[in-house]
């Protein structure tokens, strides 16, 4: 069977694995946003504790995808549903790219820009919103665009423990030795990560002004 | 009781920072209302720090500063510092904002309506020599450095505030801008009757544009002189001022 034929003899499959694989990517990526961007600017206020969390969310990194869904697997009410345990894993290595960036992009907010903010009165939170957040939004997008294609890729591995997506066809075409059935998995995991990227791209194109 | 005719005044001010090294220590002075002060010195000599203890961006460790008659440490800093125009060097433009929300950034804070706010910008941009049609719509990295600077002014004058601080703010320009903003701050300063405090290390800008001269060095106040007491000073810490003066004006006198 040709790989088109295979597609269109499997389309539902394809489809609700796509569909599984980017409710995964997508909570993980709303998570890791949601715990990321916030972290990243409490450690702008307090850049003591920079070196404890990033170096930290680098370890977490540095465990092999794999080893990470086993290592959560006997962890109560997480390991309990394998949704649980692979959007835990998948946003703890989203988390990293997004922390740093925010933080990253913050702290290189110009100094006489936030010298002037503040000497004119703004209140922290002003300053925040209005100076620090729309300069640095740039550098924060391109973190959540690495988180993401980071997700999807390692997403296809969350098929391992049972939660489904795009890698249950990869990981059954490796026990088949079917090409057919690997680039079922393979090609959409793909597609999705390029449209990411594209789509989060345009998002960073217009936060960076092009009045030039 | 406040005395009225004075705007900011340092009783007996210390800055220390972590470490207990002083960087301002026991300063006296007192600026009045309506004047330029010169706050010369060296780099390190502790102008811009004793600058940036009346808007409250450092926090004196002795002493009191009152502005308007109230201690420092009384205002709310965030109501201070709206009511102190600030300007820097580098003029801290905004670079996302236009020319026109850079400089409506106080008003704005300051809820004012929006009839209200372009009607003042567009004043204070006229006032600073820039038409308001040409400039109002530029973003800060399309203008030269002389007209960003002539909008970190518009911008610290827009809320018409009494008091106004500027951190050597032609400091970055070349001679010729330099030149012709220093002409139109002594234009601006007949215009407008603002308390001024002017941080500068050029002695020749000293002179020129400030009613007194603080002279400052190793966080100390040397003592406060009208230009012409200055020039006629036999002060040993003013003495390299003037030799220094002198010898360019010699330069200049021999080229003529």
């Amino acid at each position: 069977m040709s790989l088109p034929d295979f597609f269109i003899a499997h389309k539902s499959e394809v489809l609700t694995l796509t569909g599984e694989h980017l409710w995964l990517v997508g909570i993980s990526m709303l998570l890791a946003v949601a715990i990321g961007v916030p972290l990243g600017i409490l450690l702008s206020r307090r850049p003591a504790w920079k070196s404890l969390v990033l170096g930290g969310s680098n370890v977490m990194q540095t465990i092999p995808s794999l080893a990470l869904f086993g290592l959560l697997l006997p962890v109560p009410w997480i390991g309990a549903r394998a949704d649980r345990l692979a959007i835990l894993a998948l946003t703890m290595y989203a988390l990293l790219p997004v922390v740093r960036n925010t933080y990253v992009g913050i702290a290189g907010v110009d100094a006489p820009v936030r010298d002037a903010a503040i000497g004119m009165g703004l209140t922290p939170r002003q300053l925040l919103w209005q100076v620090e957040l729309p300069l640095a939004s740039n550098v924060i997008v391109a973190g959540i665009r690495t988180a993401t294609v980071i997700t999807v890729g390692v997403a296809t591995i969350a098929a391992a423990v049972g939660a489904g997506g795009l890698g249950e066809f990869i990981f059954r075409g490796l026990a088949m030795v079917d090409n057919n059935v690997i680039l079922a998995g393979a090609i959409p995991a793909a597609l999705m990560a390029l449209s990411a990227d594209l789509l989060l791209a345009l998002i960073q194109r217009t936060l960076v002004r092009t009045h030039h | 009781m406040p005395d009225s005719a004075t705007a900011i005044e340092f009783v007996n001010v210390s800055y220390s920072i972590a470490g207990n090294r002083t960087l301002i220590s026991d300063l006296n002075l007192s600026i009045r209302r309506g004047e330029t002060l010169m706050l010369l010195g060296r780099s390190g000599s502790g102008k811009t720090t004793t600058l940036r203890l009346i808007n409250r961006l450092l926090e004196h460790s002795a002493g009191q500063v009152l502005v308007d008659g109230r201690s420092t440490s009384e205002w709310d800093a965030i109501q201070l510092r709206r009511h102190i125009g600030y300007a820097i060097q580098e003029t801290g433009l905004f670079p996302p904002y236009t020319v026109s929300k850079n400089v409506a950034l106080v008003p704005r804070l300051e809820h004012w309506d929006e009839a209200r706010t372009a009607g003042r910008v567009k004043e204070v941009l006229q006032l600073v020599g820039l038409p308001y049609e040409q400039f109002a719509p530029r973003y800060p990295d399309q203008l030269s450095g002389g007209q960003r600077q002539r909008v970190g002014l518009a911008r610290a004058l827009a809320a018409d505030p009494l008091i106004l601080l500027m951190d050597e703010p032609f400091g970055a320009l070349d001679p010729i801008t330099r030149a012709e903003l220093q002409h139109e701050f002594l234009e601006l300063k007949k215009k407008l009757s603002k308390t001024v405090v002017f941080v500068t290390h050029d002695v020749a800008e000293a002179l020129m544009l400030g009613d007194r001269i603080a002279l400052m060095d190793s966080g100390a106040l040397k003592g406060v002189f009208a230009p012409a007491e200055f020039l006629r000073s036999t002060d040993s810490s003013v003495a390299p001022y003037i030799a220094a003066f002198r010898a360019r004006q010699k330069i200049l006198d021999s080229g003529a």
